[in-house]
C-alpha cells in the first residue's frame, strides 16, 4: 500500500515516536487497569462497614486495620505466611537440583525432555490438576491404596495421628495443602533458577575448585550466590501465588481460612469490602518486606 | 634438576576423538614452558589435565614426583589463570584475591593484606573494593593473575591469559609476565597459539599438532631448525622444500626449511618466476614459483624487485638451508 512506505519512513526516521507507539498501550493497561484497581482496593481498605446497615462509610478510618488484628484473623495471616513460606523453601529445595542438572548438564533432546516435563503441568486446567489431587489423596485414594498394597497403612496412620499435620486423610490435612501447592508452583521455581544457573560460566566454578574449594564450599561461596536471583524471583512467585491462591486450600485441607479465602468470603457474602481490601493488602505488604529484605542481604548483587 | 610436571604416555580421547594422543612431557622446575598450537591441537587439554579438570584416559602425570592421577584440582598445588579470566562477579576485587585464602581458612585481615600484596605486584593497589565489571580487560587480566599467585602455587599454568588484550597491551604483558616470573622462580606453563609470544617469552617451547608434541626445545631450535614441515610452516613460515627439490640442491632426499628472509635474488641459482610481491615497510614479501615448490622470500629495502611474471634465479647460504629429521 502506497501510504504504508511513507508511514515507515517516518517511524524509520523518529526511532523514540515509534518506541512510544509501542508502549503506550501496555503502560496505559498497566497503569489504569492495574495500578488503579490496586490504589482503588487500598483506599477501600481505609473506609469502614456500618455495623447495623452493613453500608460502607466513606470516611478516612483505621477501624478496619483494627479489625483485621483482632486474633482470629491474624490467626488467617499467620497459617497463610507460614504455609507460604514453608511452600517456597519446599520448592526451593526441590527445584534447585531439577534445575542445576538442566543447565548443566542436559544437553539437545534431554533439554527439551526438560521444558517438556517442567511446563507440561502447565499445560492443564489449574482446577482438574487440584480436583485430580484430590483423588490421589482422599482416603479412598491412590495414595492410601499404595499404603495399603506395601502394607505400609500403619505407617500412614501414623502420620495422620501427628496433630497439626494429619487429620482424617490427607486430603483433609494440612500436609494435603501443602503437597498440592508445592506441586502448583513448582514449575514458577524451577525456570528463573535455571536460568540463572545457566549464567553462570562453567570457568568461574573451576576456578574455585583450582583455588582449593571443594565441590561443597564452591557451592555455598559460588554457585548459590550466583543463582541467588533466581532463587529469589522463584520465591516471589511461589511466596505470593501461595499467599494470594483461595481454591487449593478450599478443597484440599482442614476448614481453617487462609488469606485468599478471607478476602473471597468478606467481598462475597458478608459485602465487607473495607475489610476484604485490607486483607488483600497484606500479602503486597509482606512481599514488599520481603524483596526489601532481600534487596538488603544483597540478593540481587550478581545481577 | 626436579620435574615440576612430568607425562609420560598421557593420553585423553573422547570416543574416536584423540584430544591429546600419547604425550611426554618434562617440565622443569622454575621454567617458563609454551605450550605452542593451533586451536584444536591438544594444548589445553594438555594445560587442563595438569589443573586437573581432566583426567587422562592412559598414561601417568607427575606433579613434584607426587602421581596426580584421581587428584581433584582443589588438592593440587597448582592454579590457573583461565583464559576468560574466570573472575567471581558476585564478590569484589580484594574477596576475588583472598578467594582462595579464605577457603583455606585464613583471617579476614589477613587475607585482606596478603590479597593487597598481590594487587601490588600486578601493579593494581587500590582497586580492591571495585567488581570486576569496573575493570578493563587488561585488569581483569592482573587480578586474575593476582588471585592465582597469592595462593603461592608450585605451578601457575596461564590458558591464552594474553589473547583478548589489544596488541599494545599484550606486548606489555608479555614484558611483565616474563620479569614476575623470573622474580618469582615459580614454575609457568604457558598455552598459546601466538608463535611470537610463545618465542619472546618462553625458556622452552613444545609445539602441538593434532594431539601431539611434533617438537620441544628452546625457541631458537624451534625457528631456526624444524624437526618436521608443520613446525616449519606454522612457527617460522618458513619455506618447505620437498624432498625432490632438496635432493637436487644437496643430494640428500629430505624436507628442508628455509627461512624467506634468507632467500635473496642472484645472478646464478635455483630458476624461478616472480608471481606476486607486496610491501611490508621494511621488506617486501615476494612469492617465487620454482619446478616443484613454492618459495617465499623476504626482500631487504633497496634490493630492486623485478616485474611480476619474469624469471629470476635465488640463492641462499648453503647454512641456511636446513635438513630435517621428521617426515612430515
Amino acid at each position: 500500500m502506497s501510504w504504508l512506505r511513507p508511514a515507515s519512513d517516518a517511524l524509520w526516521r523518529h526511532p523514540r515516536l515509534l518506541l512510544a507507539l509501542l508502549l503506550v498501550p501496555p503502560v496505559a493497561w498497566l497503569g489504569v487497569v492495574y495500578l488503579g484497581s490496586l490504589f482503588a482496593l487500598l483506599a477501600q481498605s481505609f473506609f469502614s462497614i456500618d455495623e447495623f446497615s452493613g453500608l460502607i462509610v466513606h470516611e478516612f478510618t483505621l477501624k478496619t486495620y483494627r479489625e483485621l488484628l483482632n486474633p482470629a484473623n491474624l490467626d488467617i495471616i499467620l497459617r497463610t505466611v507460614t504455609m507460604a513460606a514453608v511452600v517456597t523453601v519446599a520448592a526451593a529445595v526441590i527445584a534447585f537440583p531439577i534445575a542445576y542438572y538442566a543447565a548443566r548438564y542436559a544437553r539437545g533432546p534431554w533439554k527439551a525432555v526438560f521444558y517438556l516435563g517442567v511446563m507440561l503441568p502447565l499445560w492443564s486446567s489449574y482446577l482438574v490438576k487440584v480436583y485430580s489431587w484430590k483423588l490421589i489423596l482422599a482416603k479412598e485414594g491412590i495414595l492410601s491404596w499404595l499404603f495399603e498394597t506395601l502394607h505400609l497403612t500403619w505407617l500412614l496412620d501414623a502420620y495422620l495421628a501427628i496433630p497439626v499435620l494429619g487429620g482424617n486423610s490427607l486430603s483433609v490435612s494440612w500436609t494435603g495443602t501443602f503437597l498440592v501447592f508445592l506441586y502448583v508452583w513448582l514449575p514458577f521455581m524451577v525456570l528463573p533458577v535455571q536460568a540463572s544457573l545457566e549464567r553462570v560460566p562453567l570457568s568461574v566454578i573451576e576456578a574455585s575448585g583450582d583455588l582449593g574449594a571443594a565441590p561443597g564450599q564452591t557451592f555455598r561461596h559460588v554457585i548459590l550466590p550466583l543463582a541467588l536471583p533466581g532463587v529469589i524471583a522463584g520465591s516471589i512467585f511461589t511466596f505470593s501465588l501461595t499467599l494470594g491462591d483461595y481454591i487449593i486450600p478450599q478443597i484440599i485441607g482442614t476448614s481453617r481460612l487462609f488469606i485468599g479465602q478471607a478476602v473471597y468470603s468478606h467481598q462475597g457474602t458478608a459485602g465487607n469490602i473495607p475489610l476484604a481490601a485490607a486483607f488483600a493488602v497484606v500479602p503486597i505488604v509482606i512481599m514488599g518486606l520481603y524483596l526489601w529484605a532481600a534487596k538488603r542481604k544483597g540478593a540481587f548483587d550478581a545481577l | 634438576m626436579t620435574s615440576a610436571v612430568r607425562f609420560s604416555g598421557v593420553s585423553r580421547h573422547y570416543g574416536a576423538v584423540r584430544a591429546v594422543d600419547a604425550v611426554d612431557i618434562d617440565i622443569a622446575e622454575g621454567e617458563f614452558f609454551a605450550m605452542l598450537g593451533p586451536s584444536g591441537s591438544g594444548k589445553t587439554t594438555c594445560l587442563r589435565l595438569i589443573a586437573g579438570f581432566e583426567q587422562p584416559t592412559a598414561g601417568r602425570i607427575e606433579i613434584f614426583g607426587q602421581p596426580a592421577q584421581g587428584l581433584p584440582p582443589y588438592r593440587r598445588q597448582v592454579n590457573t589463570v583461565f583464559q576468560d579470566y574466570a573472575l567471581f562477579p558476585h564478590l569484589n576485587v580484594i574477596d576475588n584475591v583472598a578467594y582462595g585464602l579464605m577457603i583455606a581458612g585464613r583471617g579476614k585481615a589477613e587475607r585482606h593484606r596478603e590479597a593487597e600484596a598481590a594487587l601490588e605486584m600486578v601493579a593494581l593497589p587500590g582497586y580492591g573494593g571495585r567488581k570486576p565489571s569496573q575493570l578493563s580487560g587488561g585488569q581483569r587480566q592482573r587480578v586474575a593473575l593476582a588471585r592465582a599467585l597469592v595462593m603461592r602455587p608450585k605451578v601457575l599454568l596461564l590458558d591464552e591469559p594474553l589473547g583478548a588484550l589489544d596488541l599494545k597491551l599484550r606486548e606489555a604483558m608479555q614484558e611483565e609476565l616474563k620479569a614476575l616470573q623470573r622474580r618469582l622462580g615459580i614454575t609457568f606453563v604457558f598455552v598459546t597459539h601466538d608463535q611470537g609470544e610463545a618465542l619472546s617469552m618462553a625458556d622452552r617451547v613444545a609445539v602441538f599438532n593434532q594431539g601431539q608434541i611434533v617438537q620441544v626445545g628452546a625457541p631458537q631450535d624451534v625457528y631456526y631448525r624444524p624437526q618436521v614441515p608443520f613446525v616449519a610452516d606454522f612457527v617460522g613460515s618458513s619455506n618447505v622444500l620437498p624432498p625432490a627439490l632438496t635432493e637436487r640442491l644437496t643430494g640428500t632426499r629430505r624436507f628442508a626449511s628455509l627461512r624467506p628472509e634468507a632467500v635473496r635474488l642472484a645472478a646464478d641459482g635455483l630458476p624461478a618466476v616472480l608471481r606476486s610481491a607486496s610491501f611490508h615497510g621494511a621488506n617486501t614479501r615476494a612469492v617465487f614459483e620454482t619446478e616443484d615448490a613454492q618459495i617465499v622470500a623476504l626482500l631487504p629495502k633497496g634490493v630492486e624487485i623485478p616485474p611480476e611474471g619474469s624469471a629470476v634465479h635465488l640463492a641462499w647460504d648453503a647454512a641456511d638451508l636446513h635438513l630435517m629429521t621428521g617426515a612430515s
